[in-house]
């Protein structure tokens, strides 16, 4: 693996010729790489050594190596026919992925879109808050668990379920975030705006949603890694296909190799969404400095 | 005689903060300021000097006496009575001619017209090549200047400034006092300035109002008798040092007495 590091000697651009952004890059995906490897290489060296029991914790050149069959168990055509397919073991992964990422993509994007909404009432309607955030408050530390079986009465089994749970365990949140961030707005753009003459409905637009923009989307990325994890749990019961099933199923046969194989598929998703934000977030808040308020 | 640009007639503040003891902030002041004048209010922190240029403002409620601006009693903000604070307080989303013409666009002028105010304003100030800057990448000083020309771009009839050069070094606060004299010439609004700093009150103000320790009131009014520029080694720009100082040591001493005591 090589980190790119500049030396002493080539200090104009190297013979590479790349631009300090493609620089930072390069280095960032190798402290990634490096760090995934030490992981990794730590967790192969304790196997070697014997010290664990690879059916329990198999390292990972065991759950890759393997990788022909781990794949059939994404692949539902042929585990319904009991055949060992080989492309159709392909699709069926990315078919799987996909399918998780849609709840996770719904479930966060409704919660995101009616958390902000109801944070900004929860600020501005005075009756409103009176009468929703001690409810809000209440309901917040209530674990999506506890909310499985009643997503289940209400929505019966399948998508909605999953999408439901995923939307109730980031909304709270994002309601609570949304108030606060909203309270410290700095009062002085307030001011501002009011001696300018603009109205409410301005103020709103043009000010505190630009002001909180940097930290709504904070709010949205963390919010993002507690999608996923709840996301398993939702789809460990009563869904036909996605990543919860199948590790619900790899518990069921105690298939260690499963499971390693999806939480790494899941890890990588994760970090790949984050990414994507990420990048979105470098966009939108366009006077935001790299390196600065989570960027 | 004109009437004043700015009449103040008895105005009062008590603070009423919740499951504490009431704070009288201010009490009974009154002050006429006259079309393009330039006043400076000094006093010892925490003397209402600030809570009163907010209610001139609109910002905060009287809860005595009578605001007028131009014979009309104040009851809300307006971009007429521009107010400028210690920190430039722009906002970092938008660019530096898109933060001066801010004002403007509340009001819906038109983005081409709104765009040559801005750029206008922003050349007279000294800004001409900072259109598209954020305003991060701009020095403290810059910023306050951006700042005038968002606050200038509404033609305000006064012009009011929270301690604007205290968060400044001392170099560029002193260019901030001569481009504050020339921007005063050039709108011909009335300024007021709030400063704990006797020689910014000297340099700038026509007349110089110095408050008491809190409750806030007219300690005494003192012409500013010298042609501009001042400079600080003329005799009798000590004399009004020595007086200031006299007088501010006495509420400064008070002030501190009184914090002592509760």
């Amino acid at each position: 693996m090589s980190i790119p590091v500049r030396s002493r000697e080539d200090t104009s651009a190297s013979a590479l010729h790349l631009s300090p952004r493609m620089r930072r890059t390069l280095s960032s995906i190798g402290w990634s790489l490096l760090s995934l490897g030490l992981f990794a290489g730590l967790w192969e060296a304790l196997w070697a050594l014997g010290w664990i029991n690879p059916l329990l914790l198999p390292p990972p050149h065991m759950f890759f190596s393997d990788l022909g069959r781990t794949l059939t168990f994404f692949d539902h055509e042929a585990r319904r026919i009991g055949s060992h397919g080989g492309a159709g073991a392909l699709v069926g992964l990315l078919t799987t992925i996909g399918w998780t990422s849609f709840r996770v993509v719904s479930g966060l994007a409704i919660g995101f879109a009616l958390g902000v909404t109801v944070g900004a009432l929860i600020h501005y309607v005075r009756i409103f808050r009176n009468l929703v955030q001690p409810l809000v408050l209440m309901l917040a530390p209530i674990s999506p668990v506890a909310w499985l079986p009643v997503a289940i009465f209400v929505f019966g089994v399948g998508d909605v379920p999953a999408i439901f749970l995923v939307f109730i365990t980031v909304f709270f949140m994002i309601v609570l975030a949304t108030v606060a961030q909203i309270g410290s707005v700095p009062k002085n753009y307030l001011h501002v705006a009011r001696i300018m003459g603009a109205t409410e409905r301005q103020t709103f637009w043009r000010v505190i949603l630009p002001a909180i923009l940097p930290s709504l989307f904070m709010t949205l990325r963390l919010n993002l890694f507690a999608a996923w994890m709840v996301v398993l749990i939702a789809e460990s019961v009563g869904v036909g296909i996605g990543l919860g099933q199948i590790t619900s199923m790899a518990r069921a046969t105690f298939n260690a190799k499963l499971v390693f194989f999806t939480m790494v598929i899941v890890g990588a998703l994760g970090f790949t969404f984050d990414w994507a934000l990420r990048k979105v977030q470098q966009k939108m808040l366009w006077w935001i400095q790299p390196g600065q308020g989570g960027i | 005689m004109a009437r004043p640009a700015l009449s103040l007639r008895n105005v009062s503040k008590v603070w009423t903060p919740e499951g504490r003891a009431q704070v009288e902030a201010l009490r009974d002041f009154s002050l006429d300021v006259e079309p393009g004048e330039f006043v400076v209010f000094l006093g010892p922190s925490g003397c209402g000097k600030s809570t009163l240029l907010y209610m001139i403002a609109g910002l905060e409620e009287t809860t005595g006496g009578v605001i007028e601006q131009d014979g009309v009693p104040v009851t809300e903000p307006s971009a007429e009575r521009g107010l400028i604070f210690q920190e430039a307080s722009l906002f970092p989303w938008l660019t530096i001619a898109e933060n001066v013409a801010f004002g403007l666009s509340i009001q819906n002028v038109p983005p081409q017209k709104r765009k040559e105010i801005a750029e206008d304003i922003l050349r007279s100030v000294g800004l001409g090549d900072m259109f598209d800057k954020k305003p991060d990448e701009l020095s403290g000083g810059m910023r306050q200047r951006a700042a005038c020309a968002r606050a200038l771009a509404m033609r305000p009839k006064v012009l009011m400034m929270d301690e604007p050069f205290a968060a400044l070094d001392v170099q560029t606060r002193a260019k901030m006092q001569d481009f504050l004299l020339q921007i005063w010439q050039d709108s011909k609004a009335s300024i007021i300035l709030v400063t704990h700093s006797i020689d910014e009150a000297i340099s700038l103000a026509d007349r110089v109002v110095v408050f008491t320790a809190r409750p806030g009131r007219v300690k005494t009014i003192v012409p500013i008798d010298l042609p501009r520029p001042r400079p600080a080694r003329d005799s009798r720009y000590h004399e009004y040092r020595d007086m200031f100082a006299e007088l501010l040591a006495d509420e400064v001493d008070r002030a501190f007495a009184e914090q002592e005591a509760g």
